[in-house]
């Protein structure tokens, strides 16, 4: 009797349990299907809407490139005025900072991954830190304390020197080298953590000096993890919004700040396709920049 | 002098020097003036003076308090969210067995990604719309009599805040399932666990790591979002990055501005010590 009821209960169980599995399966289909659908249908509609014949978003009526030639010729809809001028003019704008706090970032990032790497030093766990906050940080709350930190700097130097600065491309420079540090830092560290450092103390043995030897053994061999470091950094920079749109003046607005301008307001078919433009562009841009590290650490 | 410049040079702190030094006055003085103003009082045109106060931390907790609450339960509404596609969707990338494949449902999810914050949230717009794709759709199909009002709602808040975080979930979780050994799936169930109990006993444990990295990750800027809920949310989906905003316009308070800073990084200070000592009670197990 008790053998009876204890195998009802065994296939009650792997009933249930034949039941949990076929549902985990089903589960485990579906949930790829949506969750693809959830990322891709957003990216589907923008397109497809700046290709659209009549300004609705609701229904697709015809194929036209009027948005795009729109865009060209300083036409937004009827009631903004849209130039192509200054549009442009971001676009530059948002290359040059790129590139200087790149640069500067770079340079920086990799000199603190060194030391870090090869230092003997107290304190360093006070620098990962350091180098740990950026990162975490809420970019707003970052955005306002340097918003906040220029001002007061700004109104010192006016009562000392008497000269007024405003915010422009140097305080866009300085905060994108700011958040920009931490990134290369991590990329090169990571590179530096590969590399066998009785390299470095062979060329010594060697007979070289220590600049000799960080230049002819290390820096090459950590150029590939520097070059990915500046590629993520140009791309955080051209991408970043937040913190630029606190930090930037009069007429130095990035791309991202002016297009935050037109996104803003209503959905018009031609902000459909400036965003379509610029998607193109980053994906394009990440591409290469993806595809030359690829290069990079097969050859090395 | 020559001599301590020597010692700096050989155990390698002059190379950190002017990273540190940057970092010092870019990012820490910053803070510590939030911190100083966050207690100041509100003088002419919004910026800071003294007498020193704790007013602004009184009205956060008071008047605004709503607003700090619907922020912490939307990002972890966001979270739970996230975890609930993201695991199952790294699972099943981590699980194919073709490299090609498992490689092409992965850029899938990352590809999105590489396009801006922003118009990836403006893409919203155009769904969500009272004229928008989604409202169309179901009007023609007849499903509704009229549209539905999604836009400007905390609704639209949610939706734009997973999509923008939910590869951060993924991507770690995907990281520890590719990990994971299958053969302890084998054992559990030669040992009699039916597949419920192997999963909870078995495959979420040994996930955990990437689960809680996940979480953090999807967290973290949710709390402190400003983007989405200005494009999406409208004053109902109003959050505490855009009361931040707010107070840095023309009739701005930078007083207050600093403190409601100041509360949202101890929130997230607060979330990465919890973080952080689960992942230690999780590795010393």
């Amino acid at each position: 009797m008790a053998a009876a009821s204890q195998m009802l209960v065994n296939e009650q169980a792997m009933r249930r349990n034949h039941m949990v599995r076929q549902l985990g399966k089903v589960g485990l289909w579906l949930n790829p299907i949506f969750a693809y659908f959830f990322l891709w249908a957003p990216i589907v509609v923008l397109v497809l809407f700046s290709f659209n014949s009549s300004r609705s978003v609701a229904s697709f009526t015809g194929f036209t490139l009027k948005w795009y030639n729109n865009i060209l010729n300083n036409v937004m809809g009827a009631e903004r005025a849209f130039s192509t001028e200054i549009m442009l003019n971001a676009f530059r704008n948002s290359l040059f900072v790129g590139t200087v706090a790149t640069l500067i970032a770079t340079v920086l990032g990799t000199l603190i991954a060194l030391a870090m790497a090869r230092g003997r030093f107290p304190g360093k766990g006070l620098i990962d830190g350091l180098l740990f906050l950026p990162v975490v940080i809420p970019e707003i709350t970052q955005a306002i304390s340097l918003a906040i930190f220029f001002k007061v700097a700004f109104d010192w130097i006016a009562v000392i020197s008497g000269e007024r600065i405003f915010p422009g491309f140097h305080t866009i420079i300085m905060a994108h080298v700011t958040f920009n540090i931490s990134f290369v830092a991590i990329v090169v560290r990571a590179r530096l953590a590969d590399m066998d450092p009785q390299l470095e103390e062979a060329a010594k043995d060697l007979g070289a000096n220590p600049w000799q030897a960080y230049w002819r053994v290390t820096f090459p061999l950590i150029l590939p993890g520097v070059i990915s470091g500046a590629l993520l950094a140009f791309t955080l920079s051209l991408d970043d919004f937040v913190i630029t749109f606190f930090t930037s003046g009069v007429g130095t607005s990035t791309l991202p700040v002016f297009v935050y301008g037109l996104l803003k307001l209503t959905v018009t078919p031609e902000v459909n396709a400036i965003s379509t433009i610029m998607m193109v562009l980053s994906t394009l841009l990440i591409g290469i920049s993806l595809a030359l590290q690829g290069r990079n650490a097969s050859r090395s | 002098m020559a001599f301590h410049l020597r010692r700096l040079r050989e155990n390698g702190s002059l190379l950190a020097l002017p990273t540190v030094a940057w970092l010092v006055v870019f990012f820490v003085l910053p803070l510590v003036i939030v911190l100083v103003v966050s207690f100041m009082s509100r003088g002419r045109g919004g910026v800071g003076q003294m007498p020193l106060t704790v007013e602004h931390y009184e009205r956060t907790f008071g008047v605004f308090f709503i607003i700090l609450q619907r922020s912490i339960g939307l990002a972890a509404l966001t979270t739970i969210v996230c975890l609930l596609v993201g695991y199952p969707l790294a699972f099943f990338i981590a699980t194919r067995r073709r490299r090609l494949v498992q490689q092409i449902t992965l850029f899938l999810v990352i590809l999105p990604f590489w396009t801006n914050f922003l118009i990836r949230t403006y893409a919203w717009r155009i769904l969500l719309g009272e004229e928008g794709t989604i409202n169309g759709v179901l009007l023609s199909l007849g499903l509704i009599g009229e549209p539905l009002s999604l836009l400007n709602t905390q609704f639209a808040v949610l939706v734009g805040l997973v999509y923008g975080f939910l590869p951060f979930m993924v991507l770690p979780i995907f990281a520890s399932v590719e990990r994971f050994n299958f053969r302890y799936v084998d054992a559990a169930h030669d040992l009699g666990a039916n597949d419920l109990r192997t999963f909870l006993r078995v495959v979420l444990p040994l996930t955990l790591p990437g689960v809680l990295a996940g979480c953090a990750l999807v967290f973290i800027p949710s709390v402190g979002a400003f983007v989405t809920p200005d494009l999406l949310g409208g004053t109902k989906g109003l959050m505490i990055g855009n009361l931040i905003n707010k107070q840095f316009g023309g009739s701005g308070n930078m007083p207050l501005g600093s403190a409601l800073s100041i509360v949202m990084m101890a929130v997230v200070m607060i979330s990465l010590l919890v973080y952080t000592l689960a992942n230690r009670r999780e590795a010393s197990r």
